[in-house]
C-alpha cells in the first residue's frame, strides 16, 4: 500500500488514537504510517457493537419483565456471550444459564455474586441491579 | 518484540522480528469460538512466535506462566526491578488504555513492558504510535482473564541472544520454512487451504441466516484489520521483511517478493472493502456471496504464487 492510500477517516472507534500502518514511499520503500483510521474498521467494530448492544437491549427488557435475571443483561452489556462468560469464570454454561433466572440468581452466595462481579469487571449491587434505562441510553 | 530486542542488543526492526519467527499464518478454525464467530488467525500464537524466534536465531527465551495472579505480578515486578524488559500476553478488555469502542474480550494481544513507575507500567503496545501506561491492578486482571487463548500471565523475555546474527543463514531458512508452512499445510484449515476452505464458507452463507451472514462478514473484518497489526492480516509488514531481508542478502528475488507480498496485502484490504460494502447494504438487497467467495480465492492464489517463488528460489 502507497503511503498516499494510507486511510486517515479520523474513525470515532479510535477516540483519537492512531494505529501504526506498514506502506510504501515514493521509493517503494517501506516504513511506517501512523493512521486514524479506515471506515472499513470501523464500519464492522460499530457492527459488532450494535450487535452486543442490541442483545443488551434485548435483555435489559426481559430481565425488566421478570423474565430473566440482571446477569443475563449484564452479561451482554459487558460484551460477553455465554461461552465467554462461563469460560471466565470457569464455570460450565448449564450452570450460568440456570442463574438466568431471576428465582435461582436471587439464591445465589454473596461469594457467586462477587465471583460474577469481579469477572464483569462491575460492583455486586450494580450486578444485583439494572442501570436507569435513560443513562443506560437504551 | 523489536523494543525488547534492542534492549538485548540485537537492533531488529519490528518488521524483522515478525519475519524471523515465522510468524505469518492463517488459519480457519470454526469450531473455536470468539464471541460466536469461527476464530480467524492471520499470524501464529505468541507462543508460537517466541519459540519461531528462539529456533530461527539461537535466542533462549525464558517463557512463564503463573497460577496465581498475585505470583504474576510479582515476577513481572520483580524482572524489571532487574532492569529487564519483558513480554506479556493480555485480554484487550482490560486494558484501560484501549479505546472503549475497541474493548472486546480477546485473549492473545501482546505487550511489551518497559518499566513501573509507582503504580503504574510503561508499556510498547503495538497497536499505538506511543508508549501507554497501566495501573498495577488492571495489568493483572488482563493477564490473568480466563476462557479462550487464556494468556494465564504468560511473560517471556531473553535470556541469551547472540551477538551477530549470520543473515545469509537465518534468513532464507526462516522464510523457507514459513512458506513451506503455508503452502504445504497437512489440514484443510490453516495456509492457503484454510484461505480456499474461508472462501467456500464465505459461499456456504447464501444459505445461512442473513443477520449471521452479515455479522461473520464483519468479524472477518475485524480479525484482519483490527486485530492484525499493521494492516491487511500482517501481509504488509511481512512485505517489508521481505524487503529489508532483500536488502540485507542483496537479493532481488526477495524484493521481488516484496512488491508481490504488497500486492497480496492490497487484495485483502480490497476484499474487506468489498466486505464492509456488504454488511452495509440495505435489507432490501441481496449479498452476491459468491463474489465475494471468488475474490478471497484470488486472493489466495495471489498469495500461493509468493509462497512458491520464495520456496523454489535461491535466496541466498
Amino acid at each position: 500500500m502507497d503511503n498516499s492510500k494510507v486511510p486517515q477517516h479520523n474513525i470515532s472507534t479510535y477516540a483519537n488514537n492512531k494505529k501504526a500502518i506498514y506502506a510504501t514511499d515514493e521509493n517503494g520503500k517501506y516504513g511506517i504510517i501512523t493512521s486514524s483510521g479506515w471506515d472499513v474498521e470501523e464500519a464492522a467494530t460499530k457492527q459488532a457493537l450494535q450487535e452486543l448492544e442490541r442483545l443488551a437491549i434485548k435483555a435489559y427488557d426481559q430481565a425488566l419483565s421478570g423474565q430473566a435475571s440482571p446477569l443475563y443483561f449484564h452479561m451482554y452489556n459487558r460484551r460477553m456471550d455465554l461461552q465467554t462468560l462461563a469460560q471466565a469464570m470457569g464455570m460450565f454454561q448449564w450452570r450460568i444459564k440456570r442463574h438466568f433466572s431471576p428465582t435461582a440468581f436471587d439464591k445465589l452466595s454473596a461469594k457467586m455474586f462477587a465471583r460474577y462481579a469481579d469477572t464483569l469487571g462491575i460492583s455486586v449491587q450494580e450486578l444485583r441491579e439494572l442501570p436507569d434505562r435513560r443513562a443506560n441510553g437504551a | 518484540m523489536s523494543l525488547m530486542m534492542h534492549h538485548y542488543g540485537l537492533p531488529l526492526s519490528e518488521a524483522m522480528v515478525f519475519g524471523l519467527s515465522g510468524a505469518l499464518m492463517f488459519a480457519y478454525l470454526p469450531f473455536v469460538k470468539l464471541g460466536g464467530m469461527p476464530l480467524i488467525a492471520y499470524r501464529s500464537r505468541p507462543r508460537a512466535i517466541i519459540k519461531g524466534l528462539q529456533k530461527n536465531l539461537g535466542i533462549k527465551m525464558k517463557m512463564q506462566t503463573f497460577s496465581h495472579p498475585a505470583e504474576g505480578t510479582k515476577a513481572l515486578d520483580s524482572l524489571l526491578e532487574q532492569g529487564k524488559i519483558v513480554g506479556a500476553q493480555t485480554s484487550v478488555f482490560w486494558l484501560p488504555y484501549f479505546p472503549e469502542e475497541m474493548r472486546f474480550h480477546f485473549n492473545a494481544h501482546n505487550l511489551i513492558i518497559y518499566k513501573k513507575e509507582g503504580d503504574e507500567y510503561l508499556i510498547s503496545d503495538p497497536v499505538f504510535e506511543t508508549p501507554v501506561r497501566c495501573e498495577t491492578q488492571a495489568l493483572q486482571k488482563a493477564r490473568f482473564v480466563k476462557g479462550v487463548m487464556a494468556p494465564k500471565g504468560l511473560l517471556y523475555y531473553p535470556v541469551h541472544v547472540p551477538e551477530t546474527i549470520n543473515y545469509a543463514v537465518v534468513l532464507p531458512k526462516a522464510i523457507k520454512k514459513n512458506a513451506k508452512a503455508m503452502l504445504k499445510t497437512p489440514v484443510p484449515i490453516a495456509g492457503i487451504r484454510g484461505i480456499r476452505y474461508l472462501a467456500k464458507a464465505i459461499g456456504k452463507l447464501e444459505q445461512k441466516d442473513r443477520r449471521y451472514a452479515k455479522l461473520f462478514l464483519g468479524h472477518i473484518v475485524r480479525m484482519q484489520e483490527e486485530i492484525g497489526t499493521g494492516g491487511a492480516g500482517f501481509r504488509f509488514i511481512y512485505a517489508s521483511f521481505l524487503q529489508e531481508a532483500g536488502k540485507l542478502l542483496e537479493n532481488p528475488l526477495l524484493g521481488e517478493s516484496s512488491e508481490m507480498m504488497t500486492l497480496v496485502g492490497d487484495q485483502w484490504r480490497e476484499f474487506a472493502l468489498m466486505l464492509a460494502k456488504a454488511i452495509r447494504s440495505k435489507e432490501s438487497q441481496t449479498t452476491d456471496f459468491s463474489t465475494l467467495k471468488a475474490k478471497l480465492e484470488s486472493v489466495a492464489d495471489a498469495e500461493a504464487a509468493v509462497y512458491r517463488k520464495l520456496l523454489e528460489g535461491n535466496l541466498v
